[in-house]
């Protein structure tokens, strides 16, 4: 045993390491900033290198005819040319990193390019009526659907519209903030009742919450289908939904702000209409707007509702009202091609009416004292590093998904003291 | 000589300090207050829970007289009282599924590309775009995919049903190598309305993930800078784990709200009773569609069969959101690292 021990002849010599970890990588990582001049050459060679690459593939080697195959030949030619790229002045993981910034960069390019689609094909096949000016002026009484576009308009839809949001607002507006300051200023276990039956409404999907007052009001009630029923059916599907937000925006009002006033011998009540409110109250406007906008392009409650009436009805209590998704969907389904054609105007409309409420809500969510460009309007308030100045941003999308917690050293009432009374 | 002040004199020895008496039991302006928040409350909670006990009182005949058909019965043939949702049921969520095998890689890749990759002057202008994307009206998202994606989505299912035709959901009873392929079986289906729902539920998806990776803790990220990790490393050692969380509960959402998808839909498919796995092919069923279709020429007890079949809906978009919600709220544990 011993003898062959000592006839190794590895023992007691040292061996250096093949390979040392603590060496600078063969080439320098990739800096972070703003990329060289070889950096931006080799990315951007790769894509162009990969067009002519999928061009060959496509229009001259394989049987793959259409713009498909083109783009998705060219997409994967370039993530080829871009690891071949990095693998020639890096390692393996270099490659993987320009691979992967590639790949995302373009999912994120798809998802643009489809919502830019989605703007520009409406607009595109809905212009035509739209340079008449009795679309807007006229309702389509006595319009057949051949008939051209000098006759009939939208009115009717655009008014109804308006009337059946007013009607959900008025319903929504007071009780939706009235919930969400009980929950928030009040507090108590029966706050806790309200705010979890609310967050669970908000999963009531549109179309059952129509179907309710459907059978409710015009069913069981005898009511006739009407602008006033459309509203309610509005409003039902809105009022948690506000009622979520407007509950968001007011927990992140700072606590020190309320004990601040409290101390300075305000009442509560004083402290919530002075205090809470207004300092909420950017928050609050882009919460309620951004249910505006929702509630006016949901078609699936006014379809059980309304009824679509041709002409322009002004009383929401007296019979069947139009409203612009319900004109759009019926519009679409008769078929015929000019009728298709106000079907993508009356879309472009309603888009603008979205867009135009969407802009008004970034514009009122938009931090005080800082109005410098239009960027900086359009832009969500409170920017990315500072997260602690979100007071006065409802986030359009957290408002329907799950609320992230506000800051527990910041919230008011304090929980333990809530139920001494 | 010194006077002293006369209340001093007059008092007695035994209340001469005593503290105020602190209650906070609410007097005047504010008990109006406090009792009107609670009944402006209480008035919400009615209406809201009134609308989820309404259609659980609703639902109840139907299950008494249908019982477990109710739920195992493809067809609905009010005519000759046959009613169940199974067909519907499943093809709710083949066009769900659908929608998520499209919007969840992306949703992701744009949630990264924003919280990530984007230039910095950039990224509020693209979270306001994304937000736009979830304002766009459904009936918008519907034309689209219906002039627009339909015919499209019509020849990428003829390339499937070809070349991956031997899996069960890529069939379609129809011949693929025909000389003119008949266009009109590949349209309508379950596919092509999951396209355009995916566009519905991807900005939803999207804007909980990335509100979730804004909030891993720079501190670590730019540890894993500092220790040579690439931008690809830091995102996969960092930014994704900690963002698990959020991309299943964002994922979940995502889910609940495609669940609930009607007018898109409805436009898109055309209307079939039948446990169908192949998504590719004219026809299928989803359970607002049913409803939106069938409201009109219902008699009361069909009426409650529709309101039956919507709060069956109601509680799988609930189950799924409340999970998304704990999952979501629960994936946060670890945000206070950041020294």
């Amino acid at each position: 045993m011993t003898t062959e021990l000592h006839a190794d002849p590895t023992v007691g010599t040292t061996h250096l390491p093949a390979h040392d970890d603590d060496t600078a990588p063969p080439t320098p990582r990739p800096s972070l900033g703003r990329p060289s001049p070889d950096e931006r050459f080799a990315g951007i060679g790769s894509w162009v290198a990969g067009l002519a690459l999928a061009w060959l593939l496509t229009q001259r080697m394989l049987p793959l005819e259409g713009v498909a195959w083109f783009l998705v030949a060219w997409f994967l030619c370039g993530l080829a040319v871009t690891a071949v790229t990095a693998g020639m002045t890096g390692g393996l993981v270099e490659v993987r990193d320009r691979v992967a910034g590639a790949v995302v960069t373009c999912g994120a390019l798809v998802v643009g390019a489809a919502l830019v689609s989605t703007l520009v094909f409406v607009v595109a096949r809905g212009w035509r009526p739209l340079m008449h000016l009795n679309f807007f002026t006229d309702d389509m009484a006595g319009v057949g659907p051949k008939d051209p576009f000098d006759h009939g308009g939208v009115l009717h839809a655009i008014v109804g519209s308006l009337i059946e949001l007013a009607l959900a607002l008025v319903v929504t507006l007071p009780l939706g903030i009235g919930t969400a300051v009980f929950m928030t200023e009040v507090g108590g276990r029966f706050a806790r009742v309200v705010r979890t039956v609310v967050e669970a409404m908000t999963a009531l999907p549109s179309i059952v919450a129509g179907l309710f007052v459907y059978t409710v009001l015009i069913v069981t009630l005898g009511y006739p289908r009407s602008g006033l029923a459309a509203g309610m059916a509005i409003a039902v599907m809105m009022l948690p939904i506000i009622a979520r937000a407007a509950d968001v925006v007011l927990r992140v009002v700072p606590g020190g702000l309320r004990e601040a006033s409290l101390a300075l011998g305000a009442s509560r009540w004083r402290t919530v209409w002075h205090v809470v409110l207004p300092t909420a109250r950017p928050g609050l406007a882009t919460a309620v707007i951004l249910g505006v906008a929702r509630g006016v392009g949901e078609t699936s409650p006014v379809l059980l509702t309304s009824g679509a009436a041709a002409f322009l009805v002004t009383n929401p209590s007296d019979g069947v009202m139009n409203s612009l998704p319900l004109y759009i969907y019926s519009t679409v389904r008769s078929g015929e091609p000019a009728a298709i054609t106000r079907a993508f105007a009356a879309a472009t409309v309603l888009l603008t009416l979205v867009l135009v409420l969407f802009v008004t809500a970034r514009l009122v969510a938009r931090p005080r004292g800082n109005r410098r460009t239009l960027r900086s309007r359009l832009a969500p308030s409170g920017g990315w590093r500072n997260r602690g100045y979100d007071i006065v941003r409802a986030d359009p999308l957290v408002e329907m998904g799950p609320v992230l917690p506000a800051d527990p050293d910041n919230h008011y009432p304090p929980t333990s003291t809530e139920e001494n009374r | 000589m010194t006077t002293l002040p006369l209340q001093d004199v007059r008092n007695d020895a035994a209340d001469d300090v005593r503290a105020r008496k602190i209650s906070r039991r609410a007097t005047g302006a504010d008990a109006v207050f406090e009792h009107g928040a609670r009944a402006v409350g209480a008035s919400v909670l009615v209406i809201t829970g009134g609308v989820g006990l309404f259609l659980a009182w609703q639902a109840y005949p139907t299950l008494q007289r249908y019982g477990w058909g109710f739920f195992t019965e493809t067809q609905w043939q009010p005519e000759s009282d046959v009613l169940g949702i199974a067909a519907v049921l499943i093809g709710t969520f083949e066009v769900a599924l659908v929608a998520m095998f499209f919007a969840f890689p992306l949703a992701l890749l744009t949630a990264l590309y924003i919280s990530e990759y984007a230039p910095a002057a950039l990224k509020p202008t693209l979270v306001s775009l994304v937000d736009l994307m979830a304002a766009v009206p459904s009936i918008v998202y519907g034309l689209w995919g219906f002039f627009l994606v339909m015919p499209r989505a019509a020849e990428l299912a003829l390339w499937l049903q070809r070349h991956l035709g031997w899996i069960p959901i890529f069939r379609v009873d129809a011949d693929p190598d025909a000389a003119v392929w008949d266009a009109s079986r590949y349209v309508s289906s379950a596919f092509c309305a999951g396209i355009a729902v995916a566009m519905m539920v991807l900005p939803m998806s999207c804007a909980v993930m990335r509100q979730v990776f804004s909030q891993t803790p720079q501190g670590e990220k730019e540890a894993a800078l500092a220790l040579g990790a690439t931008r690809w490393g830091m995102v996969r050692a960092v930014v994704l784990p900690f963002g698990r969380g959020g991309i299943i509960g964002g994922t979940m959402l995502g889910l609940g709200r495609a669940l609930g998808e009607t007018i898109a839909v409805l436009l898109i498919i055309s209307p079939a009773f039948e446990i169908k796995p192949r998504i590719l092919e004219i026809g299928t069923n989803t359970v607002s569609a049913l409803i939106a279709g069938r409201f009109g020429d219902a008699s009361a007890a069909q009426l409650s069969a529709l309101l039956a079949a919507g709060f069956v809906l109601f509680l799988i978009t609930l189950v799924v959101n409340t999970i998304a919600a704990v999952i979501v709220n629960k994936s946060r544990s670890g945000a206070g690292t950041d020294a």
